[in-house]
């Protein structure tokens, strides 16, 4: 039976600095911390257990504790946030993670939460750069010159399935969802190719894959990661962890990619996906599909077939239909999983139809509309310089410069809930715990993480609070709880720990 | 890239046709949705960065996961 599909987004941002030295490393650290120093005493994200390179195909699960992995990303700037979310330098980038989320709408209301916060982080640094100088970021995957860096979302599944099963259950999605929610891109980065060969593709990141499967992530990048730290009791869960994604604009472009993963892996996990879509060769298709806007390159199955992207996704939405008449759609959430269904089916018929509707949903197609526009008005040829600045505003977060929020693309959260839930987290998972926790005893928590807390009581020992269920510490457990405790020793006493 | 989102070759602006030849069962959206297509060409000539070449051609990024 499946697994709510608790989840999150993990976002790489570009940044770099107009009007003075442009250190993207600097200037992360900058940005997270003026954001975070706003917020009082910061406690220290808990390296302790993380494990970046156990892989999924192991047939041990990680270890449960233990010490340091020399894998480690960095340890300069990391801060969890009142609302649940992890915000942090990733090397040279200033990277947000939203809190555990039960549905896909919560992913697009906790994202659009976490643009705030980063856009909040720019004016708060503006007081500590040079005068005239300023952050600029995007919410993008590339520079248009080779460099790429993702947006990552994480799905909890069943540890029962076999990783296998995974795999093969998701290849056919992970080629062709891009059709849905590619964020749209002027030029090729494929290694070897002239970057003028491809005038617009649908996807950011397809160029950067090399691999079917694999643990990397910053080199030869897999279509499928196989990192295997679940943050949670490795003995049942899994925690998938996919890199092929682009980030969105779109508020329906991320409800899409979240919304449809999530049904697929729960179908995986009640074994009623259909392994007959599986793609002969899934590094050369992600790319023939992002190289083709009209939609019309077939990719090679296993089985010897050749579809196109629409007709990989319009089979994996009928399973889809059929699945949810059988099993429900309990563990996506029965109103977003109808949402989802609705809504994915909108777009794939309006791309069929080629209608433009899909404009208003997807941001690669609402991208290609306004190159399109543009190009004819002004007689700018495919590729140009101002092509390549519409395509990079299109990502910019400055309100005076972001062209997303001039394409008409509708919302699917509104502006009052997310300014909410830059401060709020979510009431039906462990980020409820961690987000009142910091929120209401912020100056007594010494460090966090995914699944644990360290407590300053005021006197030896600091206590740790090991969260490896992340669907427990919800508002209905715990908030009565933390309501009723005013100081740390008391909420720990009356949660038995 | 101007094959992708029409089939049709692409209207040009100066043509006096309000309605979406490949749509015509939706002329009113096809006509508001070219207005507001309009409006975000002028608005995007006031948004876009001056001096766009240049803007691209520094835009550089670290490589991330």
């Amino acid at each position: 039976m499946a697994l709510p599909k608790v989840c999150g987004i993990e976002t790489e941002y570009g940044i770099f600095v107009r009007g003075a030295e442009n250190d993207p490393v600097a200037a992360s650290s900058l940005l997270v911390n003026a954001y975070a120093d706003r917020l009082g005493p910061r406690p220290g994200w808990d390296y302790e257990h993380e494990r970046p390179s156990s892989d999924a195909r192991d047939p041990e699960p990680p270890a449960f504790d233990g010490g340091l992995d020399p894998e480690l990303e960095s340890r300069l700037v990391n801060t969890v946030l009142r609302n649940g979310a992890r915000y942090y330098v990733d090397h040279a980038h200033p990277e947000l993670s939203t809190p555990e989320v039960r549905t896909a709408r919560d992913a697009v209301l906790w994202d659009v939460a976490g643009e705030r916060i980063v856009r909040r982080s720019v004016e708060m640094a503006l007081g500590h750069l040079p005068s005239g100088a300023e952050i600029v970021i995007h919410k993008n995957n590339s520079d248009g010159k080779g460099n790429s860096y993702g947006c990552h979302e994480n799905y909890l599944v069943d540890r029962e399935v076999p990783f296998g099963r995974v795999v093969n259950g998701v290849l056919a999605h992970f080629i062709s969802r891009q059709v849905i929610c590619g964020a749209g891109k002027v030029g090729s980065e494929f290694p070897g190719q002239s970057p003028d060969a491809v005038p617009y593709q649908i996807s950011q990141r397809a160029d950067f894959f090399e691999e079917q499967v694999g643990l990397e992530t910053t080199i030869r990048r897999p279509i499928v990661n196989t990192r295997d730290e679940p943050h949670a009791d490795p003995l049942v869960y899994r925690r998938l962890h996919v890199i092929c994604g682009d980030a969105n604009m779109s508020q329906v472009s991320t409800f899409l990619k979240v919304g449809s993963t999530s049904i697929l892996l729960a179908m995986i996990e009640d074994g009623a996906l259909k392994d007959d879509l599986l793609p002969a060769n899934p590094v050369t298709a992600v790319r023939q599909i992002s190289h083709d806007p009209t939609l019309r390159a077939t990719v090679l199955l296993d089985d010897g077939r050749r579809l196109t992207a629409l007709d990989l996704q319009e089979a994996l939405l009928e399973q889809a239909r059929a699945w949810a008449d059988r099993h429900g759609l309990e563990s996506v959430g029965v109103e977003v999983g109808r949402e989802v269904l609705e809504r994915w089916a909108e777009v794939l018929s309006s791309l069929r139809a080629d209608d433009g509707r899909a404009a208003r949903w997807v941001d690669w197609v609402a991208k290609a509309r306004i190159l399109d526009a543009y190009g004819a008005r002004h007689s700018v040829a495919e590729g140009s310089p101002r092509m390549r600045a519409i395509d990079l505003q299109y990502h910019d977060l400055r309100p005076e410069r972001c062209l997303a929020t001039r394409a008409g693309l509708d919302e699917i959260v509104e502006e009052a809930e997310a300014a909410r839930a830059v401060d709020e987290p979510p009431s039906d998972t462990r980020a409820y715990f961690r987000g009142r926790c910091l929120g209401k005893f912020g100056d007594s928590v010494v460090a966090a993480n995914w699944d644990s807390m360290v407590f300053d009581l005021g006197r030896d020992p600091l206590r740790r609070v090991q969260m490896s269920e992340p669907l427990r510490g919800t508002a209905d457990l715990v908030a009565n709880v933390i309501d009723e405790s005013s100081t740390v020793s008391e909420l720990l006493e009356r949660l038995g720990s | 890239m101007a094959e992708r989102t029409h089939r049709e070759p692409q209207r040009r602006d100066d043509e006096a046709s309000e309605v979406d030849e490949g749509v015509p069962a939706r002329s009113e959206d096809g006509t508001r949705l070219k207005a507001e297509l309009d409006d975000l060409l002028d608005e995007i000539d006031e948004v876009l960065e001056s001096n766009a070449e240049e803007f691209v051609k520094s835009y550089v990024q670290k490589g991330g996961q």
